[in-house]
């Protein structure tokens, strides 16, 4: 039955009607794991050197030990953004003769072969195999091993049963923050407390029996559960949210355009994907702290464009370069209705000016870090308000992948295709390339009023240029009509 | 008026529609029937330019429909739930399909209001969005939306599918009333030969793609098509 299942899961995978046009994609994404594993590899076999820089008065595998609860704590925590909840449509299972612990089992067996439990065997088999090089023995390390695997696995059904729950996360979240805050205040040395524990496992052996216990535990409760939620009406029925009717009305100032605004500020507060969006938007905000804070970046100007751009435009990208994608599930109705396609778009032009000019003046007090880095991401708000935000929406005609709107928008892939790696070129390089040559020919002063200018620029040739981008959509209309039909799986 | 001349939609080496000559004069309820793939949700779909014509056009009420924009605001349409906006209420629908028709809140409330006997008291007020209503209950708000704004041409596709029996004597009633408008066009396409008889006065029957029969409704007309459908699968036997 299990290999039934598998070959089920393998047709779904191979059929899905996105997979040959998407397998451009695919083999990009296909690098980018590759590379991401191998620099865990690559990690997993520093870090016993690492260790033993930084602590040269103990052994790698003590040290590792007291950080150990961290790991599991930080695991636990990101895993509740990143993994999905295995699924798998047993609907049309339930009135066949399947017995129920069968579909269980299967869903929660599949659930222990996910890339997140991988990704930590990446990490941790290489600093194994350096342990044993460095003469570590053989039979202590080899249980280690297993140990972790059974923490791992502990970890993995601890999330399904926690099951998305926000109170667990936040939970979690204090416990990280407490522990840590002790640590670093020296009240109570948390690390120091639970460093034995882990080095238990490596130190005697037959402690491995514990994390494999635990694990077994975990998986029959979650057995348990599943078996008894096994129901149209239980586990497989998605919840739906009590709607919230907000007035909106102030968006009628906007004239014509008020109602596609309101459309889409609905769109983006009611649906999972662009919601967490918009708060992926407002963390990177935080991302100049890493280019100012550190010293080799200081002096490096260009730098300080490319963080000026992105910090400015991150909404402008993440949200511009799929429209009108997130329109797709209905966008023949859009396309019927008496709509202009002017205002349709100058409504979403409104949109990611706000949230540029909102990304500025968040960006003001990085003043703290001397007055270019405000004048520069002064510049790139210019530019990105008058150049790139034609560019993206002049992208946008190309969209014909359809997106699911309420579903989670990590590692989610939909609706991307080769187009988004293409418009990045334009949208975050070329303003960094025209600030490199006039910031290295002349200066800053220079550099940053040429981005302006551009801007500039750009901002007064709107009307022109979204005439120009009006006219492409049309031509587009009918294969963004048929592409936005097909569902992808 | 609707005049549709040497219309033919080619996918790859496949015909799937082909109609030499067609006229739906202003104010008639006309119906289309056919099996499936018989090319009506294409003829809608060419209707309203969601697809492109292989060769010929539909003039709509003197605009060539795959030329220029302006049959848009004296049209109005129900193909699937595609035309739905699932993260809205229902009423937050209707607005904003009221915004795009110059319908203010208080035009689209009067028109709802008629349509309290059809929602059932399933659509107004419940709290929901679109995306989790059942699908009987979506149909029953994008039908009704297609009737914001004084529509002068209303295309309904498979408008009787999922509904309950009350809902569809109901919407038999509406599309009957809506039919008796002099200036307003009614096209519905249906599988159920009953419906469609009872309230067009002219049902067009489809068969891969061709227009096979062309027939003014009266007492003789369910009879008349369904010795047609019958002798279609007799001959499907045949073959």
């Amino acid at each position: 039955m299990f290999k039934r299942f598998s070959s089920l899961q393998w047709k779904s995978f191979f059929r899905s009607s996105n997979l040959g046009k998407s397998l451009g994609i695919k083999i990009v994404m296909g690098f980018f794991g590759v590379y991401m594993l191998l620099s865990l590899a690559a990690t997993g076999a520093g870090m016993y050197f690492i260790l033993k820089e930084v602590f040269p008065d103990q052994s790698p595998m003590w040290s590792i030990s007291q950080y150990f609860i961290y790991w599991i704590l930080i695991e636990l925590f990101l895993r509740y953004f990143m993994q999905k909840l295995p699924v798998m449509d047993i609907k049309p299972f339930l009135t066949t003769p399947v017995k129920k612990s069968t579909i269980a089992h299967y869903i929660l067996g599949r659930s222990a072969a996910s890339i997140y439990n991988l990704l930590t065997l990446f990490f941790v088999v290489p600093f194994a195999i350096v342990l044993l090089v460095n003469g570590y023995p053989a039979v202590n390390v080899l249980l280690w091993i297993v140990g972790i695997m059974g923490i791992i696995l502990s970890i993995n059904y601890v999330n399904l049963l926690v099951n998305k729950n926000d109170k667990v996360l936040i939970g979690i979240g204090s416990i990280l923050a407490l522990g840590y805050g002790l640590d670093y205040f020296g009240v109570f040395s948390v690390k120091e407390f639970f460093a034995p524990v882990f080095h238990a496992l490596y130190a005697y052996p037959i402690t491995v029996l514990i994390p494999i216990a635990l694990a077994g535990i975990i998986y029959y409760v979650n057995f348990k559960y599943l078996r008894d939620k096994i129901y149209l009406d239980a586990k497989l029925q998605s919840k739906s949210v009590e709607a919230n009717t907000s007035d909106m009305s102030w968006t009628k100032r906007f004239g014509e355009m008020g109602s596609f605004l309101q459309l889409d500020l609905k769109m983006i507060w009611r649906n999972k994907r662009t919601k967490s969006q918009v708060f992926i938007s407002l963390l990177f905000v935080f991302y100049g702290l890493v280019f100012y804070t550190v010293e080799a970046y200081s002096s490096m100007m260009p730098m300080k464009a490319f963080v000026g751009v992105f910090m400015t435009g991150i909404f402008l990208s993440n949200f511009g370069q799929f429209i009108p994608a997130w329109d797709s599930s209905y966008y023949s109705m859009m396309m019927s209705q008496n709509i202009p396609m002017r205002k349709y778009l100058e409504s979403k032009v409104i949109l990611i000016t706000v949230s540029v000019v909102g990304m500025f003046l968040l960006t003001i007090p990085y003043v703290y870090f001397g007055w270019e880095a405000l004048a520069i991401n002064f510049g790139c708000a210019l530019y990105n308000l008058g150049v790139n935000i034609p560019v993206i929406l002049y992208f946008g005609s190309f969209n014909k992948k359809r997106i699911e709107l309420d579903q989670s928008p990590f590692g989610n892939m939909q609706g991307a295709s080769a187009t988004q790696f293409l418009v990045m070129l334009p949208v975050m390089v070329v303003p960094i390339i025209i600030f490199s040559i006039f910031y290295y020919i002349f200066n800053i002063e220079v550099a940053v009023g040429v981005l302006s200018v551009l801007g500039i620029i750009g901002f007064a040739m709107k009307n022109y240029l979204l005439g120009l981008i009006t006219e492409q959509y049309k031509k587009k209309k009918y294969g963004m009509i048929a592409g936005f039909k097909e569902k992808a799986s | 008026m609707i005049t549709i001349e040497n219309l033919s939609k080619i996918y790859g080496s496949q015909k799937v529609l082909n109609i030499e000559s067609l006229n739906i004069p202003t104010g008639q309820s006309f119906g289309l029937v056919g099996n499936n793939g018989a090319g009506k949700t294409t003829l809608f779909s060419l209707l309203l330019d969601l697809i492109q014509p292989t060769t010929g056009y539909i003039i709509n009420n003197d605009v060539q429909v795959n030329t220029s924009e302006d049959w848009k605001p004296f049209t109005s349409s129900f193909i699937d739930e595609t035309f739905l906006i699932g993260y809205l209420t229902p009423e937050e629908y209707f607005y904003f399909i009221g915004d795009l028709r110059g319908q203010n809140k208080a035009d689209v409330d009067a028109l709802l209001a008629q349509y309290q006997d059809f929602f059932h008291g399933e659509i107004l007020g419940q709290k929901k969005y679109l995306r989790d209503l059942s699908k009987g209950n979506q149909k029953k708000a994008g039908i009704v939306a297609s009737f914001i704004g004084n529509p002068k041409v209303v295309i309904l596709d498979e408008p009787f599918a999922n509904l309950d029996p009350t809902t569809q004597i109901r919407l038999k009633q509406i599309i009957k009333e809506l039919a008796e408008q002099k200036d307003v066009t009614v096209l519905v396409s249906s599988h159920d030969l009953i419906h469609v008889t009872e309230v067009c006065e002219r049902i067009v029957v489809l068969n891969k793609g061709e227009v096979v029969k062309d027939i003014e409704t009266s007492a003789e007309t369910l009879k008349e098509l369904e010795v047609f459908f019958g002798a279609e699968s007799a001959q499907v036997v045949m073959e």
